[in-house]
């Protein structure tokens, strides 16, 4: 569905993204995840044509999709959320739903319909007439989620979350992102919070300072030396496994 | 959507001239409804769209030069005038937006490209043989509703209530359409709206074309009711100055403050001229209550309404 070959981005000096390759399989739930400032973000910006990238190409759908507009990707069926939420903040909760659905109908009552049906989706129904910059953190998560896809996304990118969400709030969004998933909708996400990754995606890539470390299942991943060492510095691994053994 | 705002309101500006059949008052309600058109066009871009123009004036002197232009050299009827000026509003419009957004200008940056854009037009009409040049460009008096000079002056009153009727429909539509949904999102966050497949640059191409559009429907208008135009009156700043206060004191990106906006500027620019002939006096008391709204309704005058009918709903 996605395939990513050689992406770079660079920033002055910094190769912010690096050559990273990677492929999201159709029906899936794929992760991203690696230390802060790895990458991550700027990878999302450039598949959605927010950045364009220096080297590299994006596949999507069977079509060389590589630094078109963000729009003509969103209309191809490719969304992305935004790690620091970016509400309509003096727009209600439907009405900033609404902007999502207005994608595929003009129709007010009809955009107004399918926003509500989203809210319920992602457990936000009570929240519909209040205005956006007044909900909480969770709350504007979920509304960065529900207006993602109420553009009727193929593949939607969500770029962390969960990120200052207690746990019981990561519990309750872990169903809808399955949920999602199983209405039809890819999902590739940026997490930190392991318990999500590990319960939710199938196959994790793992950046760190822009190039693609490894891939695999998140189980086995989690017990890579290469990953651990990303994480937690050169030889930590090893003075894990070291820790392990006295 | 309720319609009994609209409805209310259009009935008494349609009874008006029976009940206040003075040509001071007749002349008055032509004033309040210009303003409010011109304040809507404004509104439209700087109001729903989030584009603030200090230029404005630009689309109200293409509108009162073409159609004036058109009918002086071509010898074309006003009328037919007035749908050409709406064009070339529209076609300013699109250009200057094309221009300016291509290259990314946003915000302040923005409104100074039309700012300049309004004075480039005006050292040009200066310039130019067929403006008139300095001198500008007088129509002359042959009155027949025929030529857009009505003997009477009830029927200016009524072709303004037209076209401002015109713009608070095109509000309220932006209001509950698609394209206004757009405007919004693209106003609260472009980043956000171009993710959710928003072609953010042709939508603010649009609404620039509309608002130029409607703003050079009330340059011809300007020009046919007082027959004459000069690249100062036509291009200035004043103007310019004079559709965006009217805008902001009655509350942008709101339906209704245009009107409620023009209402006031007419109020106190007659009141103060009624107790003293100190020119700049009703200036000087306008921009004293601009300060006030700034401070204590930032979101304009409708803010007071809002506020009424909401106790009346408590209540
Ligand atoms: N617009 C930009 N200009 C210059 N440098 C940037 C820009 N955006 C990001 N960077 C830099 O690129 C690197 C990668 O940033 P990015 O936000 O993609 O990381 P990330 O993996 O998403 O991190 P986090 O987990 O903290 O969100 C960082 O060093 C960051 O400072
Ligand atoms: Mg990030």
């Amino acid at each position: 569905m996605l395939e990513v070959h050689g992406l770079s981005k660079i920033f002055g000096g910094l190769r912010a993204v690096d050559g990273a390759s990677l492929a999201v399989a159709q029906g899936s739930i794929a992760g991203l995840i690696g230390p802060n400032g790895a990458g991550k973000t700027t990878l999302f910006a450039a598949l959605t044509g927010f950045l364009v990238p220096d080297a590299g190409s994006v596949r999507f759908r069977g079509e060389d999709i590589t630094a078109r507009p963000p729009h003509h990707i969103c209309q191809h069926g490719m969304v992305r959320t935004f790690q620091v939420t970016q509400p309509f903040a003096h727009l209600s909760v439907r009405e900033n739903i609404m902007v999502g659905a207005y994608l595929h109908t003009p129709d007010r009552a009809l955009a107004s319909a399918r926003a509500e049906a989203i809210a319920r989706q992602v457990g936000m129904a009570e929240l519909l007439e209040r205005t956006a910059s007044g909900l909480t953190v969770a709350g504007r998560k979920r509304l960065e989620l529900a207006r993602a896809l109420a553009t009727q996304p193929k593949l939607l990118l969500l770029d962390e979350v969960m990120a200052g969400l207690n746990p019981s709030e990561i519990d309750e969004l872990i169903p809808v992102i399955r949920g999602i998933r199983s209405s039809g909708v890819t999902v590739f996400l940026i997490e930190h919070v392991m318990q999500a990754v590990m319960s939710l995606a199938e196959n994790v890539f793992v950046l760190s300072y822009g190039k693609i470390i490894a891939q695999g299942a998140p189980r086995q991943l989690a017990a890579d030396p290469v990953v651990i060492e990303a994480y937690l510095g050169r030889g930590a691994a090893q003075r894990l496994a070291g820790g392990a053994h006295a | 959507m309720n319609w009994k705002i609209p409805a209310g309101l259009l009935a008494v500006a349609l009874a008006y001239p029976f009940i206040f059949r003075s040509n001071f008052a007749i002349n008055f309600g032509v004033l309040v409804l210009f303003f409010a058109l011109i304040g809507q066009a404004w509104n439209i871009a700087g109001g729903f769209g989030g584009q603030l123009s200090f230029g404005h004036a630009v689309f109200f002197g293409t509108g009162a030069y073409c159609s004036t232009v058109l009918q002086l050299k071509l010898g074309w009827n006003p009328w037919p005038g007035l749908v050409a000026s709406a064009g070339a509003g529209a076609l300013v419009g699109a250009l200057i937006a094309a221009l300016s957004f291509r290259f990314g200008l946003k915000g302040s940056y923005f409104a100074l490209i039309t700012l300049a854009f309004a004075e480039a037009f005006r050292i040009l009409a200066n310039a130019v043989e067929f403006t008139g040049g300095g001198l500008g460009l007088l129509i002359p008096l042959k009155r027949s509703a025929v030529n857009f000079q009505f003997a009477e002056r009830i029927g200016f009153y009524y072709t303004i209530l037209a076209l401002t009727v015109l713009s608070i429909g095109i509000a309220i539509w932006l209001k509950c359409s698609r394209f206004g949904a757009r405007l919004a999102a693209i106003r609260e966050n472009e980043d956000a709206a171009r993710a959710l497949g928003i072609d953010s640059y042709r939508e603010k191409v649009k609404v620039m074309a509309l608002s130029g559009a409607l703003c050079a429907l009330g340059g011809t208008f300007y020009a046919q009711y007082y027959l004459y135009i000069d690249p100062t009156l036509a291009f200035g700043v004043d103007k310019s100055v004079e559709m965006l206060l009217v805008s902001m004191i009655g509350g942008t990106g709101t339906v209704y403050g245009p009107l409620i906006g023009s209402l006031l500027l007419a109020l106190v620019g007659e009141g103060t001229r009624a107790v003293t002939d100190a020119q700049g006096l009703s200036l000087i008391i306008y921009g004293g209550l601009l300060i006030l709204i700034i401070g204590f309704l930032p979101n304009g005058l409708v803010d007071l309404f809002k506020l009424r009918w909401r106790r009346k709903a408590r209540a």
